[in-house]
């Protein structure tokens, strides 16, 4: 164990250092920064004020962006790494492949999700001091869902890094996962399949494969309790779920995916050439 | 101490390493030499568990991909180009140190010894590190430690003549404990190091043969070398060397580290018609002392 977070430690100091986190960080730092200056805090839409509108709208922007910078920033650097000799050099070192696997896998989700969840707690502080009320509830529920978003984007980013033997490849296979997932989106391909008279249960199998879906549902649902936005496939979570269940499931499920596709990658790592 | 029995690696069709058999024991000091593509890295990679081969690789009768930690930890590994690594160099050395289960005071120590001074580094991240204070980083890594197999690729291409001899001191340090497999293009950059060369052409051993064990490793000859004429070119050659000319540029001395005399009369060669008289004496005694 002291391995492992030896080297996610390890891969925490790497990162900070590299110039996509602060690309990153300046993403997700600016995007919160830009909702201020637009005075979104200050506005009310469809009867959502202060910080619930900011944090609904940020985790809306989240949703896109978080899963391509997720899976880019890993493939890219991950697999970018093996190519510069760096895995030749630190794998001659003594170190078990799962800690190293594992560890790294640990290092980099700190990292992706620390700016993230910074930026919600920078939200925070400022409309405590602007006096603000704070939706503690919704709050809380966000950052686990923007973890387990980030958790499992990275398991994926992870599993491609392994199975693709160079950046270029990695890079495109990402492009290629996150554009598949958001095209079935309720709001683009599903909701075209839909209108196409799609059996509703197939719409919604879909539905909650997808994790970026499954995110976006739940986000929805704690403003929209009914669902009412998303018709008539709103029955059949509620009546499957409930709304309880399905909040749930959407921070299981993410989680769950990830580490399949983290495992299946350390699988495959460990049968394989490492550098 | 290490056994290569049939290995044979394969890259989709193209077969790397052709059934390898080598034995390498304690007290070897092999360079493995053979151009580009002749599967040097491959081997080496093999050796240290990180390519997946056909046949048996065994250190002390361990396989290095399944007991990696125990094989590792006896391993010292200098690769011929230094990783990116963006941590700093404090960091890195205690990221080494604390996989090794070493000592981070003896790496700095080696490092302190070869030139570098790591306190004065310790925020500054590996990368941004010249070559040849990246290359002696690695080497204090590698010889910091308890390693009994030392795996190097051209590992003192970058140093300078005073680090060179330094290096070849702390070889000879661990010449009669550790097995040594020094990696190159060029024989002659590593002839003087070794006692026994293996060379490999296209994925087999062409040749295994013992060379004369006469150099030792950490000896160190006085030089002075007369030309007819002074010469521009050959000043800046030599002074790379760390040799001193006289006022009018005609005699030039220094000291050549023993392993070094090759390479050194390699560069003389070049200058030739200029030479006026060579004088190579033992400068030092051999240091039989451990680190």
């Amino acid at each position: 164990m002291k391995h492992l977070w030896l080297n996610a430690y390890a891969d925490i100091i790497e990162s900070l250092r590299a110039r996509w986190f602060m690309v990153y960080t300046m993403v997700f730092g600016g995007l919160v920064v830009v909702l201020f200056v637009f005075g979104l805090a200050e506005s009310r839409i469809m009867g959502f004020t202060g910080l619930t509108r900011l944090l609904l709208t940020y985790i809306q922007l989240s949703m896109a962006i978080l899963p391509i910078f997720v899976l880019i920033t890993t493939v890219r650097s991950v697999a970018g790494d093996r190519e510069a000799g760096v895995f030749e050099y630190l794998l001659s070192l003594p170190i078990t492949l799962s800690a190293w696997y594992w560890g790294k896998m640990i290092g980099r989700f700190l990292i992706v999700f620390l700016p993230v969840f910074l930026a919600m707690v920078g939200a925070v502080i400022w409309g405590v001091i602007k006096g603000v009320e704070v939706p503690w509830p919704l709050l809380v529920y966000y950052t686990l869902l923007l973890m387990v978003l980030a958790w499992c984007f990275l398991g994926i980013g992870m599993l491609i890094s392994t199975v693709a033997r160079s950046s270029d490849v990695a890079q495109g296979a990402a492009f290629v996962v996150w554009l598949t997932l958001l095209l079935f989106l309720d709001l683009i391909l599903l909701g075209v399949m839909i209108q196409e008279q799609l059996p509703a249960e197939t719409a919604v199998a879909i539905a909650l494969a997808n994790p970026m879906q499954v995110f976006r549902t739940a986000s929805m649902m704690l403003f929209d309790p009914q669902l009412v936005v998303l018709g008539p496939s709103a029955y059949v979570i509620l009546d499957n779920f409930g709304r309880v269940g399905y909040m749930v499931y959407a921070i299981v499920y993410p989680v769950v995916v990830g580490t399949l596709c983290a495992a299946a990658g350390y699988h495959m790592f460990k049968r394989s050439d490492l550098p | 101490m290490i056994q290569f029995e049939k290995v044979r690696k394969r890259f989709r069709r193209h077969l790397v390493l052709k059934s390898v058999d080598l034995t390498v024991d304690r007290g070897h000091r092999l360079a493995l030499v053979g151009s580009n593509g002749a599967g040097k890295t491959t081997l080496i990679r093999c050796l240290l568990g990180e390519y997946i081969c056909e046949g048996r690789v065994t250190v002390d009768g361990m396989d290095p991909r399944r007991h990696r930690r125990e094989v590792l930890s006896k391993v010292g590994f200098v690769p011929q180009l230094p990783p990116p690594l963006r941590m700093p160099v404090r960091q890195l050395v205690h990221f080494a140190a604390s996989l090794c289960g070493a000592d981070p005071e003896r790496m700095n120590h080696v490092a302190d010894r070869l030139g570098l001074d790591v306190k004065h580094f310790r925020k500054q991240p590996f990368v941004k590190l010249s070559g040849g204070q990246k290359q002696k980083l690695l080497i204090a890594i590698a010889l910091g430690r308890d390693s009994e197999l030392l795996v190097m690729d051209e590992p003192a291409a970058n140093l300078d003549p005073e680090a060179r001899h330094i290096f070849f001191k702390l070889l000879a340090e661990k010449k009669d404990t550790s097995a040594m497999i020094i990696s190159s293009h060029r024989l002659d950059e590593v002839a003087s190091l070794v006692n026994r060369v293996v060379e490999m052409d296209q994925g087999e051993i062409v040749l295994d043969d013992r060379v004369a064990d006469l150099v030792e490793l950490s000896s160190r000859l006085r030089c002075r070398v007369a030309l007819i004429r002074p010469e521009e070119a050959f000043a800046k050659a030599i002074s790379e060397w760390g040799f001193e000319g006289s006022d009018d540029g005609r005699v030039w001395e220094g000291l050549v580290a023993g392993p070094d005399r090759l390479r050194f009369l390699g560069v003389l060669s070049r200058y030739a018609a200029l030479l006026g008289s060579i004088a190579m004496d033992e400068a030092e005694a051999p240091v039989t002392g451990h680190a």
